[in-house]
This record gives C-alpha cells, structure tokens and sequence, in this order.
C-alpha cells in the first residue's frame, strides 16, 4: 500500500521501492510486483537490494503519511459496510453481513471494491470469508472467497502462516510435517493443545467459524463544522453576522455535546464571483458559549470585502480542546471571562502570542527568576517572592568607569553623573554552571544597591573573575 | 495638605492620567497596586528594559498582570483604547515613547469613561496631551534617614490637575503592609536640609 501511494504521487517505471531506517540500516518497507519478481522481499536491506537489482528506484518511506492514507481509505470504505476496522498496518476489515445484496451478492462486491482500487492506482488483495480468520487468510495467502459454510474447503491447502501465528511456531509447526490448514485441522487436538498452548487450535476455530470474533469498527471522528448556502447573496455587515449567529448555533450544540470548546475558529466566506475569504477567530480559552463567540467575531468581519455578494459562509472549529462542563458555584465566580474575552478580542489585533504573563521560577538569576509565557496557553500562578529586595526594571548590563571591589564613590551613567550617598551589599549570585549563558561568561557577580543623592537608586554589579562595574537595574 | 493628597491620588476612575520621570514606573506600580485588580500593561516590544515581576511583587501580585507587546505607538494606543472601553481589567498602563496629540488623548479620555476603568500614561518629559486629567512629575529622594530596606521616598509633584489643585508631596511604600505612606516634606525635618529635592 505505502509503494502505491508513493507511485500515485509521481509514477516510476520498472521495480521501486520505498525504504525505512531501521537500527541503523536502510530497509526495503514496501516494494511494487516489478520489485517483487526481480527477486526482493521486504526487510531486505537496501544495499543488497540493490546488488540484485540494480535499476531498483527507491524513495524513503513516511510512515506517518501512511497512516493518515489507510485513514481516508477506511472512511472511504465505510461506503460498503459501516462497519469498518484495521487490520495490522496497511490492511481494512470489513463486516459485510446484511450489506452484500446492496452491491449484487458477495462476488460483486468484491469485484466493484477492486475495480475501484484499481482504478485509484492500488493493488489489493482481498479475501472473503465467514469468519474474519478465514478472510485474514484468503487475502493474505492465495485470494478468493470462501462459500457461506465451506471455509474448511477454501483454506484446506493454505499453509498454516495463514491462520495469523507468529512465526516460530509456524516453523515448528513445518517441522511436525503440519504444512497445511487441512492438515492441521485432522491432527488429534489434545497432543497439539499440550505442545503449542491454546494458541494455533483457537485461531484455527476462528478461522474456521467455529469461534466468535469481533471487528472493533472505529468511531467516526467527530466534525464540528457548519455550513450556510444562500439563495441570494448578502453583503451588509448585519447580514452576515446574522448568518454567523445561525451557523454558531449547531456547531456550539455540538461542542457541547462532545464536552469541548474551540480553540480556532475559522469563517470562510464565499462570494459570488467563488472567491473566498477566510477570517480566523484564535480564542484565549475554549469557548462553547455562542453568545460569547459572536462579539467575537466582530473586527474579523468588518475587514471582508463582500464585493457582489457572499452566498456561502462556513463555520469550521479547527482547533478543539475538551472543556468539561464545570459546576456553577458561588465560590469561585468566573469573573476571569470577561478579561478572556478581552485578550481574544486584542489578539486579532496584535497577535495571541504578544499577550503575556510573568510566571515564577525557580532561579537566583535576575534575568531568569521569571517566565513570560503567552497569557492565552497558561494559568496565572502564585508564590512570587523577593527574598531581597529586587529593582522594579532590569535591562541589559551596562558598564560604567570604576575599579576595586568597593562601589565607586561616584560614576557617570546614562550621561549623568552620580553620587553614591549608601551602598548596601554585596549579595554574591554564582553562575548557573548547567547553563550555558552568554552573559553570564564573566563569573560571579557581587551586587550592591546603591542610593545616589541624586536621588535614583541603581543596581550595581561587580564581576571580581574579569573586574569590571555594571547596572542592571533600577529600584523604585 | 495630606487631604488635598487624598483627593487626587488614589487616581480617580474612568479617567486617564500621566506620570512621567525616573519615578514613574514606581509610580505606575503603586497606582496599581492601589486600583487592586487585573492589570493590563502595554509597553512596545523594542524598548529595552523589561519589567521585573520579581521585583513589582512587593506592590502587587504580578498574576494579576497582563503585558501586551506591541509594534508601535498607534498599535499600543488601539489597544489601549480597547482595553479602557471593555473595562475587563481595573486599570491599564501604557508606556507611550511618542508625544500624544489631543484628538487621541480625548479618544483615551472617552473610552475610559466608557468602560468606567483607569488609564495611565507613562509619557516623556513634556510629551503629554492636553486631554490628561493629571499628569505627575515624580523623582526619587534619598532618604538619609531610612534603613536601605525600604528606602522607597519618592517626591510626587502634581503639575496638572483638570478638577482640583496642583501640589507636591513626599511618600513612601510600605512593602510589609503593601500600603502608600505620606511623610512630611524633607525639607521641613531637622538634619536633612541638604538633601536635593
């Protein structure tokens, strides 16, 4: 599956080959039918691959890609059956029962599934059967359908890798001379049940009906999304934000539902001349309220142009997060909305990110002892404390003339010229030595406050490694 | 005196003021710590100079702060705008590096009103706009006689008041009890004459 939809994306003549590091070494992962009968298997490194077939194209693979793939086929599948699960990495399960007669019996069924696969580039193999084990195995080993009630016919002369065992006890197995499942099936069972455990006798049941199993259909991811088709455009302001109150509606029941709240809200609005336009909504928390959201809204829509006329909005939550429903008490009002509101509003205007919050840290560093993280993905936190007093503003050290260990009796700063009138320190503060920091290259720092008679109250430092005076800070 | 103090300062609601000199983000923060509330703090994202929260912790508690950081001034004074009218937060500080015109002073001045929370300019020396309700000059003072544990002295001069009088005065923060003290001039008290102003 992985090489077909590789070679859908751009095709390639003659073997191909996808490869996947795997501890150090280049594995073939999936390879086309010209690869195959050149002679590779998968799990063949590449370099020796590539002795045996030295026009073998390869690309790497991308595992996660396939994923999301096998994804959209699962859901395209739900087109025959709604039941639908996975099988391993690159395989679907379908359970038909009651569904075949829709496409003509199972024949046809299986005949429309691989002319559409075909025909969308994939190579498929399917199998047919009463149980899932015996599908398992007819589209693994030898393809076909197995007739209602005769699984036993159809899987007789499969090898017994067939019935889903891991592979030492397959081979152990061959070694008893137990090639098929037929001839598995006529061996005594209580000698085998002894030497194997239950393992191969119940896939072998499974296999042949003789016990249950289930195929664990997924659920289809929930979509929160709405759409809105006019029959005669709108282009006033009002209008359209009556439309969004409309579409807000069924999509915040729908959050609701599902216990979550958007993050990312996302309004594309369609002209007539089929330009769109998109207005993104970030929010500051997960929203499911729709009066809340509306207002929103508001400075996003006043900057789309509705040239001849909007026909079609569409309201998609493209980001959700869970937000579970919360008791309303009297003891902790939710008196933080409104201000929440107010940082989602400002940030449509200068961006989410540039709304912050200082968070503690635990640092002597001045530079480090807090935290700026954007106010819409943290909490407010408490325990701030200043051990020692602590300048109100810190800037970027700036040298000043003066040498010694004791704070100059006065030194020129910012064009002005200072009197020290009381020093009070130092306070010694040792570098981080886990951290690499630039600025911190010159060693210990002893500080000092200093009161001027001019007034100002300064923070000084001395580095006695590398001497020199510096200020950092400013007191109130 | 100390009651004409107590009619302009802690600064009167759903107005707009200004404070400018080496003492104004003093100022600011204990005009803050005095609105008790949510903070939204507006400062341009070139400027150096960070607020220090380690330190503004001794007047309030910086959870309730929120810092917009913004390209320009015409960014910082949209925003502002914003805030004052939604009245979300008690009060909203904004450090302006640009001289404000009248029209966005009244602008500031209506919104305020609106939204019925504080503004406060942090301006340049004679920067300010003629909408302000007050505007403060404000200087540190060494206080020969304080311990250097809170030698906050701080001389305020009031140099525009749109509904009372002008006036200066000498204060002090009370880091323990988180509380604004008004102390006598420094000129008035024995021993201290030679102390600038």
């Amino acid at each position: 599956m992985p090489s077909d939809r590789a070679l859908r994306l751009r095709p390639v003549d003659g073997p191909f080959a996808l490869t996947l590091k795997e501890n150090n070494a280049n594995r073939l992962h999936c390879l086309n039918a010209a690869a195959e009968r050149a002679g590779l298997n998968r799990a063949m490194s590449f370099a020796d691959a590539r002795a045996f077939c030295p026009d073998l194209q390869s690309r790497p693979a991308d595992p996660q890609g396939d994923d999301r793939f096998l994804q959209v086929l699962r859901r395209w599948a739900t087109r025959y059956c709604p039941w639908v699960g996975f099988e391993g990495g690159d395989g679907l399960v379908l359970d038909i029962t009651g569904s075949a007669h829709l496409f003509g019996g199972e024949a046809a069924l299986l005949a429309d599934i691989r002319q559409r696969l075909v025909r969308a580039g994939f190579t498929a193999r399917l199998g047919l059967g009463d149980s899932r084990g015996a599908a398992w195995a007819l589209a693994r080993h030898g393809e076909g359908r197995a007739e209602p009630g005769q699984a036993l016919a159809a899987l007789e002369t499969l090898p017994v890798a067939a019935l889903r065992l891991d592979g030492d006890v397959v081979t152990a197995l061959q070694r008893l001379g137990l090639r098929t499942i037929g001839e598995l099936e006529r061996t005594p069972r209580a000698p085998l049940a002894r030497r194997f455990g239950p393992e191969p006798l119940l896939r072998l049941d499974q296999a042949l009906g003789r016990q249950g199993e289930q195929i664990a259909p997924l659920a289809e991811p929930p979509h929160f999304g709405a759409r809105l088709t006019l029959p005669e455009p709108i282009g006033l302001y009002d209008d359209v934000m009556a439309g969004t109150a409309r579409l807000l509606e069924p999509l915040c029941a729908r959050l609701k539902a599902e216990e979550a709240g958007a993050r990312v809200l996302c309004l594309t609005l369609r002209r007539v001349d089929q330009a769109a336009q998109t207005v993104e909504l970030r929010l500051a928390r997960p929203l499911s309220d729709p009066a809340r959201i509306l207002p929103l809204f508001d400075r996003g829509l006043r900057a789309v142009e509705a040239g001849f006329g909007i026909d079609q909005l569409r309201l998609a939550a493209t980001a959700v997060e869970p937000l579970p429903q919360r008791q309303l008490s009297h003891v902790a009002p939710n008196r933080r909305d409104r201000l929440d509101d107010l940082v989602t509003r400002l940030g449509t205007r200068i961006g989410l990110e540039n709304i912050r919050r200082f968070l503690p840290a635990e640092s002597h560093i001045p530079e480090r002892g807090f935290l700026v993280a954007p106010a819409a993905w943290s909490e407010p936190e408490g325990g701030w404390s200043a051990p020692r007093p602590r300048p109100l503003r810190i800037f970027r050290p700036e040298p000043i003339a003066a040498a010694g260990a004791e704070p100059p009796r006065q030194f020129r700063w910012r064009r002005m010229a200072l009197v020290t009138a009381r020093a009070t320190g130092p306070e010694r503060i040792a570098p981080e030595w886990w951290l690499e920091d630039e600025a911190w290259r010159s060693g210990l720092r002893d500080y000092w406050m200093i009161e001027t008679r001019q007034g100002r109250r300064l923070w000084l430092f001395h580095t006695p490694q590398s001497p020199g005076w510096f200020v950092q800070g400013e007191f109130a | 005196m100390s009651s004409d103090f107590a009619a302009s300062f802690p600064l009167c609601p759903a107005r707009v003021h200004e404070a400018f000199g080496p003492a104004a983000l003093a100022f600011a923060a204990i005009a803050v710590a005095q609105a008790r509330g949510d903070v939204f703090w507006i400062r341009e994202g070139w400027r150096s100079g960070a607020l220090n929260p380690v330190g503004l912790s001794d007047f309030l508690d910086p959870a309730s702060l929120l810092v917009a950081e913004v390209r320009d001034q015409s960014e910082g004074l949209a925003v502002m705008e914003e805030a004052l009218r939604d009245g979300a937060s008690r009060i909203v500080v904004a450090e302006l590096s640009q001289p404000l015109g009248l029209t966005p002073g009244r602008r500031l001045q209506l919104a305020a009103k609106a939204g019925r929370s504080i503004g406060l300019c942090l301006i340049g020396e004679g920067m300010g706009s003629n909408a302000a309700e007050t505007r403060w000059r404000c200087t540190p003072v060494f206080d020969a006689a304080a311990t250097p544990a809170d030698s906050t002295l701080h001389r305020w001069e009031l140099i525009k008041n749109k509904s009372g009088t002008s006036g200066a005065w000498h204060v002090r923060w009370d880091r323990a009890a988180r509380r604004l003290n008004l102390v006598s001039p420094v000129a008035e008290r024995p021993g201290s004459a030679a102390a600038p102003g």
